[in-house]
């Protein structure tokens, strides 16, 4: 029970982190209709800005905001300098111009930081553990960043619903040209929208840094994940972002915790395992094909 | 205020204008009238920057606007009530309304949402509603208060009338009949001539991207049977 219960934590911490990511790639992709598989880069800068600003200063509060800054930054330069070239483009280009960009930004910091995975330390302050129930102690890092993660969501619903801002993006989303010839300059927005894209992304890669380690190469692992989070939630809808991050986020961490277990239950050792491993690692997949086929168009489709 | 001067268009790899000229005067009520087709809405789409000119000049307020961006036109005092509508279908009515409004020159009666709703109560009573939601008549409503929200000076209106059903036509022209009265300049696509000839000062007929005639009302209303062939009502 005590078990059960500790995954479901983890899957929802894990889930609260992938929401961060797709949000981000979920507006760019909803709105400007633009793939950019160089989000996972954004990431990674994040956390290597973090874990260097760490290393520096020796705490983790100035690395929370380097991070997000050199995420944001590089974030809003990529966009004026490569994806808004890509807006007319089709989708091929995209993918081709910002896989382009993925092994640039490896590249770089591959050449700048070294190869080897950087460690950054739990702030002091959460280092310690919670008993959120009598018997069950959950590290308070984790916790907080499940309060981070929430407190983004809702913050995200008020831009989204009660804004301006938002109306915009709503409005930009299926008629650019109207809010162009309305006295919009929607150039400024798709800026803007992607810089705050490119932050989350960062605030997610500073989090996962004292729990994961930083390393070239760790922004590719997540993003195939956070696009299957996009794709069952539906494209472009902050709230369906939302809930498929947290099916996928549940059904990977519950999957890898307990496939395997119950599979033992039926085969022999050496079978369960090699199965169960396997099996536990497409799951994800698995559940997105059956959302699809009940839902072609994610879970919460951007209506018109 | 508005000055076309001779440009020439293209649109989906054919030439549609050449060198179409038009003028819109202060407070003046301008038509353009023509069959499918002959350039009417190109003209739109280049004096809003949305299909811009290959060449020629277009001025407002004797500002050349002909190379700017769409958004900076419309924020030079042009508001736009699009073919078709373009009704955001993802925002309420209300949110329709406040998205892109604006009061960039200072506007000396400035609008507001009060006053959107006193020239169309049936949007008040729909405020909450998704605009998607809306019958034709007040999704067209809904379009021409949202460009009155950007305070423009010249309102170009594009088919708005189009398959709307005739009292709710009378509607919308009573509405532009009011906006003249107070002062509004006002360029419109339509081919309802009754109408026209009550609201409008002058006419452009639109023939082959070029303009074929222009004449004011009283001139339109004699030559009315000839007008009618050409533009083929």
């Amino acid at each position: 029970m005590q078990l059960v219960l500790e995954q479901l934590l983890n899957g929802l911490q894990l889930s609260l982190t992938l929401f961060l990511l797709a949000a981000g790639l979920t507006l760019v992709f909803g709105i400007m209709g633009v793939i950019n598989l160089a989000h996972g880069s954004l990431y990674m800068i994040g956390a290597y800005a973090g874990a260097w600003a760490a290393a520096k200063t020796g705490t983790f509060w100035l690395a929370l905001p380097a991070g997000l800054a050199a995420a944001a930054l590089v974030g809003a330069a990529m966009e004026l300098l490569v994806v808004r070239r890509l807006y007319a483009r089709e989708h091929l280009s995209q993918v081709l111009a910002t896989f382009g960009l993925i092994l640039f930004f490896n590249g770089f910091i591959a050449w700048s930081a070294g190869r080897s995975p950087l460690l950054m330390e739990t702030p002091p302050q959460l280092s310690g553990f919670v008993e959120i129930l009598p018997g069950l102690p959950y590290p308070a890092y984790r916790l907080a960043m499940m309060g981070v993660g929430v407190a983004v969501a809702l913050g995200l619903w008020y831009m989204i619903s009660r804004t301006r801002i938002g109306m915009l993006i709503r409005a930009g989303s299926d008629k650019r040209e109207m809010v162009e010839a309305l006295g919009v300059d929607i150039a400024k927005l798709f800026t803007l929208v992607f810089a705050l894209g490119a932050l989350l992304a960062g605030l997610a890669g500073v989090m996962v840094g004292p729990i994961r380690s930083v390393q070239v190469g760790m922004g590719e692992q997540v993003l195939i994940t956070t696009f299957v989070v996009i794709v069952v939630g539906g494209i472009g809808s902050i709230r369906g972002a939302f809930a498929g991050a947290l099916l996928i986020g549940m059904c990977d961490t519950l999957g890898r915790a307990f496939v395997p277990m119950l599979l033992k239950s039926w085969l022999s050792g050496p079978l369960a395992d090699g199965l169960g491993g396997a099996l536990s690692s497409v799951i994800i997949y698995l559940v997105m094909a059956l959302v699809l086929i009940v839902r072609p168009r994610g879970l919460f489709p951007v209506s018109g | 205020m508005l000055r076309v001067d001779n440009i020439t268009s293209s649109y989906g790899g054919g030439l549609i204008l050449f060198g179409m000229s038009l003028d819109v005067g202060a407070r003046e009520v301008v038509t353009l009238i023509g069959r499918n087709g002959m350039g009417k809405s190109t003209t739109i789409r280049a004096i809003m920057g949305l299909t811009p000119a290959r060449s020629g000049a277009i001025t407002f307020d004797g500002k050349r606007i002909e190379a700017l961006r769409p958004h900076e036109i419309a924020q030079n005092g042009i508001g736009l009530v699009p073919e078709g509508r373009q009704i955001f279908v993802r925002l309420s009515v209300e949110e329709n309304l406040v998205a892109t409004s604006a009061d960039r020159q200072g506007a000396a009666n400035k609008w507001s949402l009060a006053r959107v709703y006193d020239l169309f109560p049936r949007l008040a009573e729909r405020r909450a509603q998704s605009g998607g939601t809306l019958s034709g008549g007040e999704q067209q409503m809904l379009a021409i208060g949202r460009a009155l929200m950007t305070n423009p000076r010249l309102l170009i209106l594009d088919e708005a009338t189009e398959g709307l059903a005739p009292l709710i036509r009378e509607d919308i022209w009573a509405c532009l009949r009011q906006l003249k009265s107070e002062g509004l300049s006002i360029l419109v696509v339509d081919r309802n001539l009754d109408a026209l000839l009550g609201l409008a000062d002058r006419h452009y007929v639109v023939e082959k991207g070029r303009v074929a005639w222009s004449g004011t009302s009283a001139e339109l209303a004699v030559r009315r049977d000839n007008i009618e062939r050409q533009i083929g009502i």
